[in-house]
């Protein structure tokens, strides 16, 4: 849009000219996600995985929907409103099976686009509004999830809502109020299943409200790229579609293929047992996980195991909690260097490689029983996380010499065909 | 996908031969769009009715405790379905009527299965707009014709269920069923 | 400005973790964690293959009637199987006509109500319903088991880890607890004297606390005669009712493996297709 040199949108049909006139959605789409939005050339194939992110939107909505239509949220009959769509649905194994997994395949998805923009700098000058609202996005999403897992009303769904809200019961003076108001009763009941679902409907469509700012916001400067340089001009750029549009196309099968390999053949793999035995408020299951995704800060939150003066552990675990999501609010000014991608950062990419192994550890501590040795290592990953953030990404950026960068994306282009 | 705009972009394509590539974008789109029709179908037979919901699409009735003159009113598929039993006067009532003569003409033997005249088994739903007609229940009114009545608009029906007065349009819906035994009737 | 506070932040983070992960350390060293009798004595299920793993894999339906069978001569007396509808047992192989006789003849009636008086009743059963619980309700079920609830065995085999080779492995792990060694050559009561089995528990190493409630409930080869021939050792019906609660917790698997088949090789072609459409449209774009 910014670009001078983007196509324009020109109706051919007269059928098109009059609905232009009238109401220019296809040139709204063409110059969103069309022939219109000139991209840079050099994008690789961890570019595709923001389309992928609105794929998995999609599929989750359309279940979602069809879902809903079957499902009672009521705690006497949601377990078995769950089963009879297992089993009497017409093709309700398949659409239950395809939202839980699409709920995987959502954060997997994301989180590969969140360390691609936090590799190749995306979170930068002039991005960061970009960056902003996909961390609105990413924390719906996870709200989204939390609410909608619940549901099903089995043991993880009901002790995962009972633990949760206890987060907010470590807020001091006002937590038991607020635990009490959130669940609209002193344990999960129906009211709390009943708003859960509620939410649990609303929050997507308020995250493709948000995701279309995000695009938006994407389209003034356009498109990161993987050196990081500005586009210069147009030969710097080709039209999203077709060139962007085919790439996608063929991500998307990739992505379709793994996705649905996991729904007809392991459908239960990334679920957990428990959540198959009907919610019991009189027993509780031996290790109470939440999802996957939610893992790594799963790991944080139990990282905290002492008090610290007057700050119980259970309050600094909620801190510290929340704060490694809100810390990344704050990335794009904690990090100053101005050379955007990774590939140009000697040190800033061995950091990050190990923020990525960080990570994968807390993820494992996360999902692992709370007993030794998986509290001391995640004690020293979210050590570790913290630290990468808040004081070594300041310093690298100061002090790192970055490697000599190309004059444009075109030259870098040529250059590296010109090696193979 | 298949118009390439080729002057736009950078590294121009090599002018022949362009065109029968497009071939495989055309391929891909066409599977693609095959492939988004086929998953349209669950998406919309996932809101035909369930397998618990065909499971009681057919029901058994025992007609052993309904005495001659009596009806009764149970469930078939989620709508009133009559059962009664006729007396010999009910039935010469029904017989009599010149049935060429009514709106939706039909005798009683056409609406009740041979040697069970006394058994006539209909919908409890109007034709009309779909109420529930009186008449079933114990001292419910019965209407003009001795049948049933529909308190909504006002139709009549005799003691074969036939429209006699009033807007319905149609007989009260004689549903398939059939004797599993001598007093067990299985409806659906 | 935000520099400084991130760095304070992060500053008292990483103390606060690193305080917390030497004084973990310290009384970790100090007072190492006290080893459970579940931990060092749990054994993971034994290897079941059934005929529906694997990708392709169908029921192997004669199981399935063993199994059933099983279930309904001896589980059945005490568990329920409440998600499952008497209708859902024609997927076994058996007729229409079977699955009524099923229905009608089943030891526990379906709830009802008098219909002249308006007592609670229960009436005998047909294929819409599902299979009715043993028990009018949880107090009646533990007042009936010593305090221990059978749960429903509809999901169990998704419910456990490992599924149907955890239910095989409980039913035929029943062992003697005096001299169960495990596989480094402990032996249990000498490790962990104070961890004999209660009365009126049983020792069952693959149970998650070892000691289950339910007595070994195929006691004998021979407790039940199937009609297809099968010798009915324990081993086989522990099998069978395995392979059938496999089959109650997922009914639509062949379903689900069949469509998956269709799916993928769609979608190995459909991505095949746009490969060579993204190159094709690439093709002499240097990028």
């Amino acid at each position: 849009m910014s670009f001078p040199w983007a196509n324009h949108y020109a109706p051919k049909h007269p059928l098109m000219r009059w609905l232009d006139e009238k109401l220019p959605l296809p040139r709204l789409v063409y110059n969103a996600v069309g022939a219109g939005y000139p991209v840079p050339r050099n994008l690789n194939y961890f570019w595709n995985f923001g389309v992928l992110s609105g794929a998995a939107l999609g599929i989750q909505l359309i279940t979602g929907i069809i879902l809903a239509m079957h499902y009672a949220a009521n705690g006497l009959v949601a377990f078995d409103s769950v089963e009879h769509i297992m089993r009497d649905v017409n093709s309700g194994w398949m659409l239950r099976y395809a939202h839980a997994n699409g709920a995987s395949f959502f954060f997997i998805v994301v989180y590969l686009h969140i360390f691609r923009g936090l590799y190749y700098g995306s979170y930068k000058a002039p991005r960061e509004m970009v960056w902003l609202l996909g961390l609105v996005i990413f924390l719906l999403m996870m709200a989204t999830a939390f609410m909608g897992y619940v549901l099903p009303w089995g043991q993880m769904s009901f002790w995962g809502a009972k633990v949760i809200t206890g987060l907010f019961g470590a807020i001091p003076v006002v937590g038991g109020p607020i635990q009490t108001w959130l669940l609209g009763g002193f344990a999960p009941d129906n009211a709390a299943l009943n708003r859960f679902f509620s939410l649990h409907y609303l929050l997507p469509f308020v995250i493709a409200a948000v995701i279309i700012l995000h695009i938006w916001a994407l389209h003034i400067p356009g498109s990161n790229n993987p050196t990081g340089v500005d586009v210069k001009g147009p030969q710097d750029t080709v039209p999203f579609h077709p060139y962007y549009t085919a790439k996608d196309g063929f991500g998307l099968g990739v992505f379709l293929l793994l996705y649905c390999g996991m729904l007809f053949f392991a459908p239960n793999y990334m679920g957990h047992p428990d959540n198959y035995i009907a919610a019991n408020p009189l027993s509780t299951p031996a290790h109470i996980v939440p999802e996957w995704y939610f893992w790594p800060f799963y790991a944080i939150l139990r990282a905290f195991t002492f008090d610290i003066w007057f700050i119980p552990a259970k309050l600094l675990g909620v801190i510290a909690m929340f704060a490694s999501i809100l810390l990344l609010f704050f990335l794009p000014w904690l990090d100053k260097s101005p050379v955007r991608s990774g590939n140009y950062r000697p040190a800033f990419k061995k950091f990050f490689v190990l923020l990525v192994i960080d990570v994968l550890i807390l993820g494992y501590c996360g999902g692992a029983p709370a007993e030794e040795p998986y509290v001391m290592i995640s004690q020293l990953a979210a050590a570790y996380y913290f630290a990468h953030f808040l004081i070594i990404l300041p310093i690298v950026s100061k002090l790192e010499k970055p490697l000599p960068l190309p004059n444009s994306i075109t030259e870098a282009v040529l250059a590296k065909s010109g090696q193979a | 996908m298949a118009t390439l705009e080729h002057s736009e972009t950078p590294g121009e394509v090599a002018g022949d031969g362009v065109r029968r590539r497009d071939f495989i974008n055309i391929a891909a789109v066409s599977f693609a769009g095959v492939g988004a029709a086929t998953v349209l179908l669950p998406l919309i037979n996932q809101m035909n009715p369930s397998a618990d919901v065909l499971a009681l699409a057919s029901i058994e009735v025992d007609l052993a405790a309904i005495k001659e003159g009596q009806a009764i009113k149970t469930i078939f598929r989620k709508q009133p379905l009559f059962v009664r039993h006729l007396t010999a006067a009910e039935i010469a009532a029904a017989d009599k009527v010149d049935a060429a003569s009514l709106r939706d003409p039909q005798t009683l033997e056409q609406r009740t299965l041979a040697g069970k005249k006394q058994w006539l088994i209909t919908m409890g739903v109007c034709t009309h707009l779909g109420c529930v007609p009186l008449g079933a229940g114990e001292g419910e009114v019965k209407g003009e014709f001795g049948g049933y009545f529909c308190p909504c608009h006002g139709s009549h029906y005799d003691t074969a269920a036939r429209i006699r007065k009033g807007p319905a349009p149609k007989n009260l819906e004689v549903p398939v069923y059939k004797f599993a035994s001598d007093t067990v009737v299985q409806v659906g | 400005m935000v520099r400084l506070i991130a760095f304070l932040a992060g500053l008292g983070f990483v103390g606060i973790l690193l305080y917390s992960l030497i004084m973990g350390a310290v009384s970790f060293v100090s007072e190492p964690p006290a080893k459970t009798v579940e931990h060092e004595f749990h054994l993971h299920p034994k290897e079941l293959h059934l005929a529906s793993d694997g990708p392709l894999g169908k029921f192997d339906r004669q199981q399935l009637q063993r199994g059933f069978q099983v279930y309904k001569e001896v589980c059945a007396a005490c568990h329920s199987l409440h998600q499952v509808a008497f209708r859902d047992f024609k997927d076994l192989g058996f007729s229409e006509a079977e699955v009524k006789a099923i229905a009608k003849g089943w030891a526990t009636e379906t709830p009802s109500v008098n219909p002249e008086t308006g007592e609670p009743a229960t009436r005998k059963s047909t294929p819409a319903d599902k299979i009715p619980s043993p028990y009018a309700n949880e107090v009646a079920a533990r007042a009936a088991n010593n305090n221990a609830l059978p749960p429903d065995l509809s999901l169990m085999s998704k419910a456990r880890h490992d599924g149907g080779a955890y239910i095989y492995s409980l039913l035929t792990g029943y062992t003697d607890q005096a001299g169960f060694k495990n596989h480094a050559g402990q032996e249990l009561l000498k490790e962990f004297p104070d961890a004999k089995t209660p009365d009126g528990l049983h020792f069952n190493p693959y149970f998650a606390n070892l000691n289950i409630a339910m007595p070994p409930p195929l006691a004998a080869d021979g407790q039940v005669t199937y009609a297809d021939g099968t010798v009915a050792t324990k081993d086989q019906m522990a099998k069978d009712v395995s392979a059938f609660l496999v089959w109650s917790a997922e009914p639509k698997l062949e379903a689900r493996h069949q469509t998956g088949v269709a799916v993928m090789i769609f979608l190995l072609i459909a991505t095949v297709l746009a490969w060579f459409s993204y190159r094709n449209i690439w093709a002499g774009i240097k990028h």
